[in-house]
């Protein structure tokens, strides 16, 4: 099926990276790494120049939120090697209130749209982006929806009669 | 001697002029607006605007048991919603570890891949359309309505089809739809050549199409694009030959392969795709004679609802139903991503859980969001009426666009 | 003779060369046959509005054979599809643009309440900004449904008095959205 093991990929990686980064398993088969901000866009771009790992496609980039965390946000990219048919999956957490991490829009056009849908919901900020703002929700929200304290319902709205939905 | 007007540096006259294309405008098919700056015909900038029918799926997602999902994931592409449904079908069997028998496998092939005729008819048909034919459009969208049969004998509704449950489909396909697809396999290739003799040579559609837009294949690479666009412009990635799910490796099918990217080439790569997909339904059919025809889901009682007789008879069915809908069954937690060939490209499903009943975190990669990102700079020096075709050709789905 | 239903004339005079009737009686026939209607597609009851056009259930027979992007040259806004927070002014901008006589019909479920989408983003019913005549419930509703929505309206335009837009209930009716 893929023409590297993960094995083989996670040599590669330690041999220029040893020390920066954590394995923290491979789910299903993908390798999952876990690296700090100051390291994350040389190993971007060391896994996409590489010439015998190519991961030239980014496949996605996302966040999840851990609100018990310290470094609550972890910011996630996916991605693919086309050549070798191997995936792979980095992490990086940074905390919720200072969540500055450089932009992968240096490597790849494609990170402009998925970095801004980052920001938009989580309010992760991407130092270099060339045009940092929200994408998908209204311009003037102040609030970023998908974090865990958000609710998920308006609640100004006033035709909800509570006694119908049992609260 | 008339007075012919004089243009000086700060007449209006020589300024750009901004036009507002969208949200809502017959050719935008769906809710996107771009704001461009025109000299005159050609467009020298623009900024696209999306999130006019955000719907915060991921927000939903969180709240919601595992098959409450379903109907959410309907909603991304609603051309081709049952490819929605597979792919979260199986990125959920991917977590619990539920492998699916073979024949559920070849009916879920079949039903995505009427699902991605579906959607090919209508992007070719309405880019058509856009260059001012109707005709195709019109004979193909019938075809549109025999799939919305086949989907009602299947599960009950035309487009947001909600098909299948966690483990394989709620019932085993009825003789009827067998008849109904097998009587679409008969009548839509003679549609499929009529509509491609309509447009493949005729020199109006030709002349509007092709140079239009023309993408290398490292910038398509760049913008992270996928599907019908991707190969279009060379590069042979289709999720279902290189990380084949659902049985999909059984399957003898070719990848269509386009040139230079241009509109004329993703129509092309459209319509071969409709004939591949013709050709898998064939083989599916073929082989489900050879599996025995009354399985139609996986033997999990943890995560697939007993039949209703058993629940109100049995024990054992009444406590799986109880421990299923009030979500008491533990699940692992981890996380996994998996991604099908959707009718516009890779359409990724990434699932964090935490053991409980509904998702943790769920994300959807949508092809149509990460393709349409290039529109923008790709416009750039374009005449607007190209524009507008080759936004058409990007198949933008605004459900899909948004979340 | 053949099968094909024509409309039913209005209760009136017939005579040789000459049929009488109120005006506005004859002007509601008219206009009930020929609306023009404004397609404001933003999701999935949008494709189900094509698939009512096309040409197995046949928006058309209805009169409703010019579909009018343009606001001020349609008389039926179709709302087909969720409106979110955001598009909310875009939908309030285009109903402003119409000329009266207009109505609105609000296609599915999104569009009348908000549908299985009650979050932060969505604008729960159209009713909130605009006025409407004719809700369309389903997710999405059957074409046939989208077809009964529109007779329902074709039911209103033909009885619908001709001073009605001036009567004060109607202009009280706008001044609850707030419009002039």
């Amino acid at each position: 099926m893929s023409k590297i093991t993960n094995e083989e990929l996670l040599n590669s990686i330690n041999s220029k990276f040893e020390g920066k980064i954590t394995v923290v398993g491979e789910p299903f088969g993908m390798l999952t790494i876990e690296t700090g901000t100051d390291g994350i866009i040389e190993l971007l771009s060391y896994l996409k120049n590489d010439p015998v790992l190519q991961f030239i496609y980014l496949t996605d980039i996302t966040a999840v939120h851990y609100p018990e965390q310290e470094k609550a946000i972890g910011v996630l990219y996916h991605l693919h090697s086309l050549v070798n048919n191997v995936r792979i999956r980095i992490k990086v957490f940074i905390d919720a209130v200072d969540c500055h991490i450089p932009t992968a829009t240096v490597l790849w056009n494609g990170a402009n749209w998925m970095e801004r849908e980052t920001y938009d919901l989580f309010g992760v900020i991407f130092d270099g982006h060339p045009d940092l703002r929200r994408i998908l929700n209204v311009d003037d929200m102040t609030a970023f929806p998908m974090r865990k304290e958000f609710p998920l319902e308006d609640p100004n709205r006033v035709d909800k009669k509570d006694y119908f939905f049992g609260r | 001697m008339q007075n012919h007007p004089v243009y000086t540096d700060n007449d209006p006259q020589s300024e750009n002029s901004t036009l507002n294309l969208g949200p809502t405008h017959p050719a935008t098919h769906g809710v996107f607006q771009n704001v461009l700056q025109l000299d005159g015909e050609r467009i020298v900038s623009g900024v696209s605007t999306i999130g006019y029918i955000h719907r915060a799926f991921e927000k939903i997602a969180e709240h919601r048991p595992f098959y409450q999902i379903t109907p959410l994931t309907d909603r991304l592409n609603y051309c081709s919603s049952p490819i929605n449904n597979m792919g979260w079908h199986m990125t959920v069997e991917k977590l619990l570890g539920i492998t699916t028998p073979k024949r559920v496998d070849y009916l879920r092939i079949i039903v995505m891949e009427l699902a991605r005729i579906a959607d090919h008819i209508v992007c070719n048909g309405v880019l058509g359309v856009d260059t001012g034919a109707f005709t195709g459009f019109l004979y193909m969208m019938e075809f549109r309505e025999s799939i919305y049969e086949i989907y009602e004998e299947v599960c009950g509704s035309r487009l947001t089809t909600n098909i299948g449950r966690i483990g394989g489909f709620e019932r085993n396909f009825n003789t009827k739809a067998f008849a109904k697809l097998r009587k679409f396999l008969v009548d839509f290739p003679k549609t499929l050549k009529e509509f491609e003799s309509l447009f493949n040579r005729n020199r109006i559609f030709v002349d509007r199409t092709r140079g239009v837009a023309c993408v290398t294949a490292e910038d398509a690479l760049n913008y992270s694009w996928s599907g019908p666009l991707l190969r279009a412009a060379g590069v042979d990635y289709d999720v279902r030959a290189m990380n084949p799910y659902s049985s999909y490796e059984d399957f003898d099918f070719e990848v269509p392969v386009g040139e230079n990217g241009d509109v004329y080439n993703r129509f092309l790569v459209r319509n071969e795709e409709m004939w591949q997909s013709l050709r898998l339904i064939e083989q599916a059919l073929a082989k489900l004679e050879k599996e025995p025809s009354d399985i139609f889901h996986a033997d999990v009682p943890e995560f697939y609802l007993p039949p209703k007789e058993e629940v109100y008879n049995n024990m054992e069915a009444l406590i799986y139903h109880f421990k299923i809908v009030m979500g008491e069954i533990p699940t692992p937690t981890t996380e996994v991503y998996h991604s099908v060939e959707g009718a516009n490209g890779e359409l990724g499903f990434y699932l964090v859980n935490d053991g409980g009943r509904a998702p943790y975190r769920l994300h959807f990669r949508r092809p149509s969001f990460i393709n349409y990102q290039m529109y923008a700079p790709m416009s750039r020096g374009m005449l607007l009426s190209d524009a507008i075709i080759n936004m058409s050709s990007l198949n933008v789905i605004a459900g899909e666009l948004d979340a | 003779m053949s099968d094909i239903q024509i409309v039913g004339a209005p209760p009136g005079v017939e005579g040789a060369g000459f049929f009488a009737t109120s005006l506005d009686q004859a002007v509601g026939l008219a206009r009930a046959n020929s609306l023009w209607p404004l397609p404001f597609a933003t999701s999935c009851c949008g494709i189900e509005f094509m698939a009512t056009m096309a040409s197995h259930y046949d928006l058309s027979r209805f009169g409703a054979e010019r579909l009018s992007f343009s606001p001020r040259q349609a008389d039926l806004l179709m709302v087909m599809g969720t409106i979110a927070k955001k598009m909310a002014p875009v939908l309030r901008q285009v109903y402003l643009q119409m000329a009266e006589p207009r109505w609105v019909m609000a296609v599915g479920a999104c569009a009348s309440s908000g549908g299985i989408f009650d979050t932060y983003s969505v604008l729960q019913g159209i009713d909130e900004i605009i006025p409407v005549d004719v809700y369309v419930p389903g997710c999405p509703p059957r074409p046939e449904a989208i077809i009964d929505g529109f007779m329902h309206i074709q039911e209103l335009v033909k009885t619908e008095s001709l001073r009605r837009r001036d009567s004060p209930e109607y202009q009280k009716l706008l001044a609850s959205y707030g419009i002039q």
